[in-house]
């Protein structure tokens, strides 16, 4: 909104219209505040003191720093799409410029002065008057009632549940069930997904509950049902509510108590833990690890009962794989995060946050080689998930060195196909049961 | 000192379907006349006045049309990135209704206040730490090209790191404040709505029994 003004300022002052700015503003500066304030006052002096001042305005627009604009800070540069979220704006950004035809101000002026000016201005005047009508207009078009309409409840509640990271979560659970050992049972495989995903929708809720203010102050989460007033604190609440309860109890009726146990466990880490924690400590991100980690430990303990030395593994794998993720998308979000006062380590120890992504690439690849001596997979599975191992090893390795967003942007996206890939390549080579008896074939 | 929010149909405002001061969803049925400026007489004065820093300005004095009965919330506003929010004060206020009402608006500028601050604050830091870094590298403010010169991410790694560790008790205070009248906002909402719904009940009750 502030660049419009500036633009259309510029254009106006070619030609004939320069010199009787120049004047005008130099009149206008040498005049003190109160005097500005006393035309204020006058009620029915408004169109002319409009458009005097509108004029005065796009005086002090072009003469002033750009940097003394209302914008807080430059655009960054475009962020990464993390976690699948969307971050596209929607808000409505109609351009409306009326021109209408003003009429001469009726009423004299305190000061003759002005009067002059205003008549020199008038042709000006009206263009600028006009088009800052049509600014103004546009800016209060920008303001919504906070009204809920009910068919835009889906779509609000499905971006306040984080949608898509919850399908990521729903998928790694799916995965941990698929390779635990053991008849696949359907109605247990849909009972998990399903209290799984409520469980994510609802910590999900109530993170962004949390969250409010300082979503608004990243460009990343700018655009969410809270910041923009879609939903009100109450009806989050409540929605996370009704989504946790009964996810849980799913879980814990339909499926077994370990496996309720750890959804609990999860919502309580997620939200009460690293919520809070990623304005206090780097520790944050240790624990959004375990975060990530436990939703296939939970797909395995729903599978067999038991949480073995295969759910173990499988939580090892995502636990590692969170860091080369997260890492590098926070590289590029430093300046977010050091004004809105997370404390990450890309911002607080630079140099430790490439090594930790670094090591837990190079994890990944002892993990892969643990899978076959725990009876979870074959031992092609190590052999065939090398190549991608290596590669993002190596892309951990350049982000390490170059410590640029260049390679914090390959290794981010790399990660996105990275885990998808693994899994699936997991599940190709799950150990076939033993013994001949009854198992399902491996899920892909 | 400030313009009366006043009657009649400026263009701009012609949309807005009423203009009446004594309508109590406009600006002076629930605040003084003092409180409130004319819009863009708002950001005339504000622009007009180069000393002026643009966070000292109030938020754009938008007033609802009367037959709205909800609250209505803004574009994100330029210096504290949060959306200012107008309240909606229906005629028959319980006072829980304006318990809850006066805790949100406070909250709202309390808020407002310490982003604005904080991004005015970080702005400022970084143009000073741009200036110092360029001059002890010998670099002019300006480029060749004529653009700002600006430092890449890496050298203004420090700056971030220095801002945060700086500001970090005061982001705690503010963690405990945030999460407190979040909460209590909250509850209040959880009881007004409660509230709404016993008065419906007892209305129906009552109707049935007539």
């Amino acid at each position: 909104m502030a660049a419009s003004p500036h633009t259309l300022s510029s254009r106006l002052l070619t030609g004939w219209v320069g010199g009787c700015v120049w004047y005008l503003e130099r009149r206008a500066m040498q005049e003190s505040p109160h005097k500005f304030m006393h035309l204020f006052r006058n009620i029915n002096k408004q169109w002319i003191t409009f458009q005097h001042f509108n004029f005065l305005k796009r005086m002090y627009v072009t003469q002033l720093n750009r940097s003394l604009n209302q914008q807080v800070k430059p655009k960054p540069e475009p962020v990464t799409s993390p976690f699948l979220e969307k971050t596209s704006s929607g808000q409505a950004k109609a351009e409306v410029h009326e021109l209408r035809p003003i009429s001469p101000p009726s009423l004299p002026l305190s000061r003759k002065a002005n009067e002059k000016e205003l008549i020199e201005l008038e042709s000006a005047s009206v263009i600028e008057a006009s088009i800052d009508v049509g600014n103004a207009t546009k800016e209060e078009k920008q303001w919504k009632e906070m009204k809920l309409h009910v068919d835009d409840l889906p779509g609000i509640l499905a971006r306040l549940s984080k949608i898509k990271l919850t399908a990521l979560v729903v998928s790694t659970t799916s995965a941990g069930f698929a390779l635990a050992p053991g008849p696949f049972d359907w109605p247990c495989f849909l009972l998990t997904l399903l209290g799984t995903g409520l469980a994510s929708c609802a910590a999900n809720s109530i993170n962004q509950f949390f969250e409010v203010p300082f979503d608004s102050n990243m460009n990343r989460t700018k655009n969410r049902p809270l910041v923009r007033g879609q939903i009100s604190p109450l009806l989050a609440v409540s929605f996370a509510t009704c989504c946790a309860l009964p996810g849980v109890a799913l879980l814990t009726w339909g499926v077994n108590p370990l496996t309720g146990a750890l959804g609990v466990f999860n919502i309580f880490l997620y939200t009460c833990c690293y919520t809070p924690l990623k304005r206090i400590s780097i520790a944050n991100t240790w624990v959004g690890a375990v975060v990530g980690a436990i939703p296939p430990v939970m797909g395995w303990t729903a599978a067999t009962g038991c949480l073995d030395a295969g759910a173990f593994l499988l939580g090892g794998i995502l636990y590692s794989w969170q860091f080369p993720h997260f890492n590098a998308l926070s590289w590029g979000l430093r300046e977010d995060y050091s004004r809105g006062g997370y404390c990450m380590m890309s911002v607080t120890h630079p140099a430790l946050c490439r090594r930790v992504a670094l090591r837990h690439c190079l994890a990944l690849i002892g993990l892969s080689t643990a899978a076959p001596i725990l009876d979870v997979t074959t031992w092609t599975f190590p052999v065939i998930s090398l190549p991608i191992n290596l590669y993002i090893s190596y892309l951990g390795f350049r982000f390490y060195r170059d410590a640029d967003r260049k390679s914090s942007r390959k290794l981010f996206f790399c990660s996105l196909w990275h885990l998808p890939l693994f899994l699936l390549l997991m599940l190709t080579c799950k150990q076939p049961p033993g013994g001949g008896s009854d198992k399902g074939e491996p899920q892909s | 000192m400030l313009p009366e929010c006043r009657a009649g149909s400026p263009a701009s405002l012609s949309r807005l379907e009423s203009r009446d001061l004594n309508d109590r969803q406009t600006c002076t049925g629930d605040r003084k006349a003092e409180d409130y400026m004319w819009s863009r007489a708002n950001q005339l004065f504000c622009w007009a006045s180069p000393l002026l820093p643009c966070c000292w300005c109030q938020v754009s004095r938008f007033c609802p049309p009367r037959k709205s009965c909800y609250d209505w919330i803004g574009p994100p506003d330029k210096c504290s990135n949060l959306r200012p929010v107008h309240f909606y004060i229906p005629e028959n206020e319980s006072p829980l209704e304006q318990k809850l009402r006066e805790l949100r608006q406070e909250t709202q500028e309390w808020n407002q206040q310490f982003w604005a601050n904080q991004n005015l604050t970080f702005r400022k830091e970084k143009e000073e730490f741009i200036h110092s870094r360029l001059k002890a590298k010998g670099l002019g403010l300006r480029a060749e090209s004529g653009q700002k010169a600006t430092l890449n991410a890496e050298e203004m790694a420090d700056f971030y790191k220095e801002f945060l560790s700086k500001n970090f008790q005061k982001h705690m205070y503010y963690n405990r404040d945030w999460y407190k009248r979040n909460f209590a906002i909250t509850y209040f909402m959880g009881k007004v709505a409660l509230e709404k719904i016993w008065n419906k009940l007892r209305l129906k009750q009552k109707k049935t029994i007539n």
